[in-house]
């Protein structure tokens, strides 16, 4: 690999590039899943390329190729100098990057069991096991489960002297039951939506999540919906299981703070955000319970988010986004702090590939414990919701107004969970609703979920982004709004 | 600069023929991909983002005694193909047979359609930084800044099994999409193309610079139901959520909004859709993820829900005939139709706007999701251009609502058809549909912009 990279940035120096960086990136997976009884699909892949990116005359360009000779690299490196040039007959303002020191480092995420070592046959005896389980239950018209593995080798060498090499292990196992009856079609699925549970680990996080075990209770719920009362409309308080949780993180902390978007590099595709750069330690984005970091750091966990340093080479930190109900963080690159003055990137730069170039994406953006207990939090919600697994999203492209429905809830009357209700759903302005959280569970209910499918960027990359939280409850939430006539 | 070169149909031969000694399979099927594409990205004026990609894949489908699986690589070695075919097999062989899987198909025989446009292919950084800046020239004289892409690409696929079937198709793919911002308003439009010389970048300036303007100092208008007019990149990215349900297999599942629904009249009298890749256009090859040649389906015939579309597995599964729209085994999908043609009328956006007394005109829409899936509710946000319209005329900017709209109820109740045009959005492939003047859309909340 570093053979390949030294090809590349050489002769991009050569050409006149100011600042050059390489990604050599290796990735293998395995996806298998099943549907109703049988195999669904079943496939690896391998994919390993090159992608050069430059700074040449004063302006951005990037070449890939997955051709690995000394010829096809050396033309890539090439052809990035020359869209490089290109870029700088349209430049309203010099580019500019915060330094870094170099660095050279390897990182392997920590795993127990490689689950490429795991037999297919053996993957496909599990899914099958839970297929069995979910549609034992009368009403269950369709199963569907999958196992996704992947691993992921990357060296990124650049010409201030950076080589760092990092592989992580990635592992996603879930499944759904659902039922159709009469005018309506009902799904559970488990631990999550989006694919159930991903994680930055080995085939442990599988054995970990008694998918089996679930399977019952599971399939039960998609079928008891249909016999549920409707989600009422109105304003009620509204507590979020932590895996919806983690989604509301995600759209409307998680993609606001993204320094990018608040800079307008978005504006036709992604959009942009409301959180302009004069709210910055003056905004009173929630209330004074609500703590929220992006931690890219091991120490957070094994998310999605969690690496030893981004793509651009800056070592993987901790930032305070939100403290005690204050704005206090955005996730920058290079770049992007250059532009607001800050004097260096919080590392949030990656890719999704060979043949992307990286973007500012989030890493582990949690919603840091409360103090309360579960039993504490629906004990003292006197007329509430619960709403438990994402089933509908949807922000507007400032991230200011928002809608989610939930696959299942529960109303809450006088601290106790009663009656089951389906179809729930809720709304509201991010800031209004994050000032309105008064109660978040502790530790103990605490989860670290990994959205596997953000999307962003034009090509488009998906990226996967780690969400810690746990249980918490929001006063006065409109609910119901989904389905307004 | 060496440009590169698509596979061209004698080396997929050729590499098919390597895989071929490699396999000890009952059948095996080869995928081969590839291709080249660039994107020139600006925002506040400025280019920020350029890059340029180029690769090829190689997927291989083996069968061993009713038992499949897929390996795909983008290494064309000798030790990378026998790597490939190694893997299919070894996951193909740890599965149960499944009775119900087909033979590969024969060789199939269509008239090729030809996409291939070299003034796309030959699109250089140099002459998209151009158009660039005539987007930025005109956003500055008006006072606004530009943000968008302009791409260009070129690609190829072919599809070959030990039974005899080789198909081939390769084609060029061409888009700008521009957002004019001012200072409380934004304007959007994009338009695509495989011929890059269809792609008029000045028109595309002025006329979202002109919402932008028209946008300014937006007002806050109730959340209610309303008249609204949507151009044809709304009306994709809704109508995009319907189609994934016109699959065979979707029904056999039931998790298709038409389960129960075939042959009902579900939408007004005046929607007529097909699948037809053959339409002028329409874009992509004619062949489905099995390499066989896609058929010109109707799916709606005023109103009348008429036909799915069916792989050759969900077409035995179902007792039907196939027609061309089935996704690369295995897979848990089946199929969909990908080349939607929704018929048109003849009313322009201006006539609809002119007959209209009171309403809203929509010329995009954002984040858009399924709410139910069999009433086909969906949620999402309008964005870049959202206003008032009275007395027949588009008066001013509004604050972007949110809307929670049943698509069965929607295509029920539209008033006017604008001609069928080729659409681009953001959240659905690229269809042939018209613009749509439609009664009663329930928008439930208003944002802060």
């Amino acid at each position: 690999m570093r053979t390949f990279a030294d090809w590349a940035l050489n002769r991009a120096q050569i050409l006149g590039a100011t600042y050059a960086d390489a990604r050599v990136v290796d990735s293998r997976e395995r996806y298998i899943s099943s549907k109703n009884g049988k195999v669904g699909q079943a496939s690896v892949s391998d994919t390993m390329g090159i992608g050069v990116r430059v700074i040449a005359g004063g302006a951005w360009g990037f070449a890939s190729t997955d051709t690995l000779t000394r010829q096809a690299v050396e033309q890539a490196a090439s052809r990035a100098v020359a869209i490089a040039r290109a870029s700088a007959l349209v430049q309203e303002r010099e580019l500019a990057l915060v330094p870094e020191e170099p660095v050279e480092a390897e990182w392997t995420s920590p795993i127990r069991t490689d689950p490429f070592t795991t037999r297919v046959e053996d993957n496909i005896t599990l899914l099958l096991r839970v297929d069995a389980e979910l549609r034992r239950v009368k009403g269950v018209t369709l199963a569907e489960a999958a196992l996704h593995f992947r691993r992921q080798e990357q060296l990124f060498a650049s010409t201030i002297g950076s080589v760092i090499r990092q592989t992580r292990y990635y592992t996603g196992a879930g499944y759904s039951a659902l039922a159709f009856s009469g005018n309506e079609i009902q799904k559970r699925s488990y631990p999550n939506s989006f694919g159930g549970q991903h994680q930055l680990r080995g085939y442990e996080l599988v054995e970990e999540l008694r998918l089996v075990e679930n399977a019952p209770r599971v399939a039960e719920e998609a079928v008891a919906l249909h016999g549920a009362e409707q989600c009422p409309e109105g304003v009620r308080d509204l507590i979020l299981d932590s895996s919806q949780l983690g989604l509301q993180i995600h759209e409307s902390i998680g993609h606001p703070i993204e320094l990018d978007r608040v800079l307008g590099t978005e504006a036709n595709f992604a959009g942009m955000s409301f959180l302009t750069p004069d709210k910055l330690n003056s905004l009173k984005y929630a209330s004074e319970i609500v703590n929220v970091v992006a931690d890219a750091r091991p120490a957070h966990g094994p998310g999605l988010g969690t690496f030893a340093f981004d793509d651009e080479g800056v070592p993987a930190q901790r930032t305070d986004i939100i403290r005690n109900g204050l704005f206090t963080g955005y996730l920058t690159s290079r770049e992007t702090a250059a532009a607001v003055g800050q004097a260096r990137s919080n590392g949030s730069m990656r890719a999704e590939g060979w043949n992307r170039i990286p973007l500012i994406r989030m890493t582990n953006v949690s919603l840091l414990p409360g103090d309360r207990t579960l039993e504490q939090l629906v004990g003292s919600t006197e007329d509430g919701i619960w709403m438990e697994t994402n089933r509908s999203w949807s922000i507007d492209d400032k991230r200011y107004n928002f809608q989610f429905g939930c696959e299942i809830g529960w109303e809450i009357k006088n601290g106790r969970k009663t009656r089951m209700l389906k179809n729930p759903s809720y709304g509201g302005i991010t800031t209004e609703f994050w000032n309105s959280c008064d109660g978040i569970c502790n530790a103990d209910h605490w989860v670290l979920w990994g959205t596997p499918n953000c999307g962003k960027g034009q090509p488009q990359q998906t990226m996967g982004t780690g969400h810690g939280a746990a249980p918490a409850r929001f006063r006065r939430v409109k609910v119901g709004v989904a389905y307004q006539t | 600069m060496k440009e590169f070169v698509l596979i061209s149909p004698e080396r997929c031969k050729g590499i098919f023929d390597r895989v071929l000694k490699f396999s000890d399979a009952d059948e095996t099927e080869a995928l081969i991909a590839g291709g080249a594409h660039q994107l020139t990205r600006f925002a506040n004026n400025t280019i920020h983002q350029n890059v340029a990609e180029e690769g090829c894949v190689l997927s291989i489908r083996t069968v061993y005694g009713g038992r499949t699986a897929r390996a795909t690589t983008n290494k064309f070695d000798d030790a990378s193909i026998r790597r490939v075919v190694e893997d299919s097999a070894s996951v193909a062989r740890q599965q149960q047979p499944n009775p119900d899987l087909l033979p590969m198909p024969g060789p199939q025989e269509c008239a090729p359609v030809e996409r291939f446009y070299p003034a796309t292919a030959e699109l250089t950084p140099e002459a998209r930084a151009h158009g660039v800046r005539e987007e930025v020239e005109i956003a500055r004289r008006r006072g606004q800044t530009a943000a968008g892409i302009f791409s260009s690409g070129a690609a190829m696929q072919a599809i070959l099994n030990s039974a005899g079937l080789f198909v081939y198709h390769q084609d060029t793919r061409s888009e700008f999409s521009v957002t004019m911002l001012g200072g409380n308003s934004s304007g959007w439009a994009k338009a695509n193309s495989p011929d890059v010389r269809n792609i008029n970048v000045e028109e595309l300036a002025l006329r979202a610079s002109a919402k932008a303007a028209l946008s300014a100092e937006p007002v806050e208008l109730k959340p209610e139901r309303y008249t609204v007019i949507l151009e044809p990149a709304a009306v994709l990215d809704l109508v995009g959520f319907l189609f994934y349900d016109f699959s065979g297999l979707a029904i056999h599942d039931q998790r298709s909004f038409l389960t129960g629904r075939l042959g009902m009249q579900l939408f007004g009298e005046n929607i007529s859709i097909a699948d037809d890749v053959y339409h002028p256009l329409q874009s992509g090859a004619p062949f489905d993820g099995e390499g066989m040649y896609r058929k010109t389906v109707p799916l709606v015939e005023r109103g009348v829900v008429r036909n799915v579309v069916y792989s050759r597995q969900t077409a035995k599964l179902m007792q039907a005939e196939p027609t061309g729209h089935g996704f690369p085994l295995p897979n848990e999908f089946g199929e969909a139709p990908m080349n939607i043609v929704i018929a048109g009328g003849d009313a322009s956006v201006d006539n609809m706007i002119a007959g209209t007394e009171r309403g809203i005109l929509v010329t995009r829409l954002w984040y858009i999701r399924e709410v139910d899936p069999y009433e086909k509710v969906l949620t999402g946000m309008t964005r870049d251009g959202t206003f008032l319209i009275e007395d027949g005329q588009a008066r001013r900017g509004i604050l972007n609502f949110r809307f929670n709209q049943s698509m069965i109820e929607m295509l029920s109740k539209v008033e006017m058809l604008g001609p069928a045009e080729r659409a681009a959005g953001e959240e659905a492939f690229e269809m042939v549909l018209p613009a749509m003047k439609v009664r009663d859309f329930n928008f439930t909340e208003v944002t802060k912009f």
